[in-house]
């Protein structure tokens, strides 16, 4: 099998995978970095968003393979105490129920926050309408969203 | 008081674990060599596995095992020894029983191997032949063979008439006789059923299991497979959503547990999203109502009908034909509930099990009346309002419905409707308001809860619960702390352990009645303990004081009527040499007095959508849901449960829809990307009001629980809405653009 020099959350890891093990379970069941979420492994949910490069991505099509080059940051890495604007918002509004998918939301809110630090809540809705929350959380998820633009500009 | 909680919309306990990624799910505890498992479904509804080949995969280096029927050992011969706390009547499903298929997607072997790669690709080389019989699975084709829905279940009323129906509706000047439908629906929680079982050295097991009820997988497990409940221990500290899904044991747990005693080694397996739709749906209902009412708009007569799915092996009932009783003065009530025996799996509790839907249509349908009796809706639903609950001759323990309507009405501006439909159009858009009432049930089970304070000041407090998203961890946090006169910051709450003294599933919006009261008695008993103590050391101001006296705040003990006098608990500890101080409570329920009582929460439920004139889109744009829902014990968790519960109404009403394909027998969208539910972009402006009465019947919190009772109403005040706004009635769920055009 393949071996894949991946930078993880700063830190260097050699996996060996097949090439297009998707970078989800290479995460999760190779590097026990069970933070990103499976939801339904085919890009429709958004449970499994990480940041390659600072971009938001879906883990669960990327295959191994395409990401020996970029770096990799992972819920676990956001932040080094859950200290990053957007989990402090996150906590806050009650973004979180179960809280299964919000590894995916906050991925994905990082990410577009960077680019776009002062959004409008239209922005909002679309950057988030790909991660699906099945305990509903939505309304308060995009309070969060603009709580943290708030302090991050 | 620095140390007052309950109430307070304080954050989640458990937060900083749920965005950091550590807040560790079923699927993600590891240990070396840890086997994966991967299910292999059946592909037709009924008949017989005639061959089940399973040398190719066997053949793969790494694959440890393929489980089938043929090489499973006999578990339990009892049909007993399966059921588990939420059953239904019948014979539980017994997987790798027999050769035998009563459902479509039925596992049929488990692979087990060394990754999870080489056990999904093994699992597709696992060949079974089958002998097909044919299969039924259309409810509304079977009608005539339907069988009473009637038999014993935690929580089921057996539905029951009261006065002449018949006699009362053919008298009645206006009647209403119509017909409701709604599609299955699956639960879906983000999270995927799965159990890691790991297998110890002295052969006990210690098991994470996807469940809303350790002590229920508990209890299972250890009948099934005959161990003694000390040789399991099940482990469930968060839960990535249920909705009902894991109220029940799944086969997962079964099959992992399986796999590990046979092979004495730890396995995990895990459900894909496909499979999540293999073990139990929201069943579809046929529903006809008819409503009987003079001129004035005074309800004479009701009959609630409904024709359920049920599967071959068990009877699943829930309360759907219950709820008019409880919501309407009148004297003349029918209610008929009757189950069709279909080759499926059973059907499984979904959120507001029954109320979601039984309400859905009745609420529809006093929406249909209402406009026959040309009456605004809600005047008819504040003319027949019910101060006592008929069915049960009972007045409500609370019941703040009155002003639910009131100020609910208010917030949305339902004074401003105009009553005709198609009368409120905004450019392209037809505008529809409409409105709905909801009830559930408000119920407090057994439970039992336990706590140590110790000399360091901390309390920790641990009940075998579970927090599926609620906020369990949270308002126990509160409660304790705010019992004992503690910061939030020095109390622990534990759950999600089998270990831990006894609660019932977390299910039917009965936990923060239950386990909250459990919590705050076990606290009351820390905290009289301390009194006591304090009577004891020298000179105490406190000798003989009873805690009716005393103030428990801010971690001392105060004098109610003189506050100067005061001792520390650290004080206490310390002079009297305590290390820690050890409680128990076991709540049970009294029942005497609350069977006095018809105990129930209720909303009012209000609804602005948005029809395209042309293109029939609908868009859901505003709903105003009050709540009577008893004492809040934490006004942020039990806000967001509400605002999940509506959206969970929204999606019900427009996306929601298990589609079957009867040829095979089998739910075809079975993915994300088929099966609609709502998500970001369809969010309306959501405004909860909760008009709160504590109900010191329901619990000595106040609380009567709230995880259904956002959803209930909204799907009908949703449809009803659409009625208003295009002057169509579409009297089937979801209500989908072809619905609303044609
Ligand atoms: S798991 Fe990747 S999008 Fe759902
Ligand atoms: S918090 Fe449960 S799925 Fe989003």
């Amino acid at each position: 099998m393949p071996e894949y020099n991946l930078n993880v959350n700063g830190q260097s890891f050699t996996v060996e995978a097949a090439a297009d093990t998707p970078v989800l379970w290479v995460l999760r069941d190779h590097l026990r970095l069970v933070g990103t979420k499976y939801g339904c492994g085919i890009g429709q949910c958004g449970a499994c968003t990480i940041h390659l490069d600072g971009k938001a991505q879906r883990s669960c099509l990327t295959p191994v393979s395409s990401v020996e080059n970029a770096k990799i940051t992972t819920i676990e890495g956001l932040s080094e105490d859950g200290s990053h604007p957007v989990q402090v918002a996150w906590k806050e509004a009650d973004a979180p129920q179960c809280g299964y998918c919000q590894a995916g939301q906050i991925m994905t809110a990082s990410s577009f926050l960077r680019e776009n630090p002062a959004p409008s809540n239209e922005e909002i809705r679309k950057a988030m309408h790909g991660n699906i929350c099945r305990c509903a959380a939505y309304n308060r998820i995009e309070k969060a969203v603009a709580m943290a633009s708030e302090k991050l500009t | 008081m620095a140390t007052n909680f309950i109430g307070k919309p304080k954050n989640r306990v458990d937060g900083r674990d749920k965005v950091t990624g550590t807040a560790k799910y079923t699927a993600e505890f590891h240990r070396p060599g840890l086997l994966h498992g991967v299910v292999v479904s059946g592909t037709i509804a009924k008949g017989r596995i005639k061959n089940i080949d399973t040398t190719a995969a066997l053949r793969l280096e790494g694959v440890v095992e393929v489980f089938t029927h043929i090489n499973t050992p006999k578990q339990a011969w009892l049909d007993l020894s399966y059921k588990d706390m939420d059953a239904p009547p019948g014979e539980p499903f017994r997987p790798l029983h027999n050769d035998k298929i009563q459902f479509n997607m039925q596992p049929v072997a488990l692979v087990v191997a060394e990754t999870l790669e080489l056990a999904q690709y093994a699992a597709t080389l696992v060949k079974v032949e089958y002998e097909v019989e044919e299969h039924r699975t259309k409810l509304a084709d079977h009608l005539e063979d339907a069988i009473d829905g009637d038999g014993f279940r935690a929580g089921f009323v057996p539905p029951k008439s009261q006065g002449n129906f018949k006699k009362a509706f053919s008298n009645s000047e206006v009647q209403l006789d119509v017909e409701y439908f709604h599609g299955a629906e699956h639960h879906n929680p983000m999270e995927m059923h799965a159990a890691t079982v790991f297998y110890e050295e002295d052969g006990s097991l210690t098991i994470y299991d996807k469940t809303q009820g350790v002590k229920n997988s508990q209890h299972y497990i250890s009948m099934v497979f005959g161990l003694s409940k000390k040789k399991v221990r099940v482990l469930s500290p968060f839960v990535g959503g249920a909705f009902g899904s894991a109220l029940r044991p799944q086969y997962q747990l079964f099959l992992a547990t399986l796999a590990a005693l046979e092979l004495k080694r730890s396995v995990k397996v895990e459900l894909t999203r496909p499979q999540m739709f293999s073990f139990g749906h929201r069943p579809i209902t046929i529903q006809n109502l008819k409503l009987g009412a003079s001129p004035d708009g005074k309800l004479k007569a009701i009959s609630h009908k409904a024709f359920s799915e049920t599967s071959r092996f068990e009877k699943y009932v829930e309360n759907v034909v219950n709820w008019a009783a409880k919501l309407y003065d009148c004297d003349n009530i029918e209610q008929v509930y009757k189950l069709v025996r279909l080759d499926m799996y059973t059907p499984l509790d979904m959120r507001a099990p029954g109320g979601a839907t039984g309400v859905y249509a009745l609420e529809s349908a006093m929406d249909e009346l209402s406009y026959k009796l040309k009456m605004d809706p809600m005047e008819l639903r504040l003319k027949n309002y019910s101060e006592e609950d008929k069915s049960e001759g009972k007045p409500f323990s609370t019941k703040t419905l009155r002003e639910c309507f009131q100020k609910g009405a208010a917030k949305f501006g339902w004074e401003k409707r105009n009553p005709q439909p198609r009368s409120m159009k905004k450019g392209h858009d037809l505008i529809g308001w409409g409105m709905a009432t909801g009830v559930w049930d408000a119920m407090q089970v057994p439970a039992r809860a336990k706590a140590e304070f110790s000399a360091d000041g901390t309390l920790t407090v641990g009940s075998a619960t579970a927090d599926i998203g609620t906020g369990t961890y949270t308002i126990m946090t509160q409660i304790a702390a705010e019992t004992l006169g503690l910061p939030l910051e020095k109390v622990k709450a534990n759950l999600g352990d089998s270990d831990l003294p006894f609660a019932f599933i977390e299910g039917g919006s009965s936990t923060a009645a239950s386990v909250g009261s459990a919590v705050q008695k076990v606290c009351e008993k820390i905290a009289k303990k301390l009194l006591k103590e304090a009577g004891k050391i020298k000179d105490s101001p406190f000798k003989g004081a009873n805690p009716e006296e005393v103030i428990f705040a801010d971690e001392m003990i105060t004098d109610k009527i003189n506050p100067s006098i005061s001792m520390s608990f650290a004080e206490i500890m310390e002079s009297r040499e305590l290390e820690k101080i050890n409680k128990k409570y076991m709540l049970l329920p009294n029942m005497l007095k609350q069977n006095k009582y018809s105990r129930n929460t209720h909303s009012a439920v209000f609804a602005e959508v948005k029809v395209d004139e042309d293109l029939g889109t609908i868009k859901v744009n505003r709903i105003v849901s009050a709540i009577d829902g008893g004492r809040i014990l934490n006004l942020k968790t039990a806000h967001s449960q509400i605002l999940g519960g509506v959206v969970w109404g929204i999606s019900m009403a427009v996306h929601e829809d298990s589609f079957m394909d009867h040829t095979f027998g089998r739910f075809i969208n079975h993915d994300l990307s088929k099966y609609h539910i709502s998500v970001n972009a369809d969010m309306p402006e959501i405004d909860v009001v909760f008009v709160e009465e504590p109900d010191m019947v329901v619990s000595s919190v106040g609380a009567k629980g709230i995880g259904e009772i956002g959803m209930v109403g909204v799907a009908a005040a949703i449809g009803n809405a659409v009625f208003h706004a295009t002057g169509k009635r579409v009297r089937s769920l979801p209500i989908t653009q072809e619905k609303a055009m044609t």
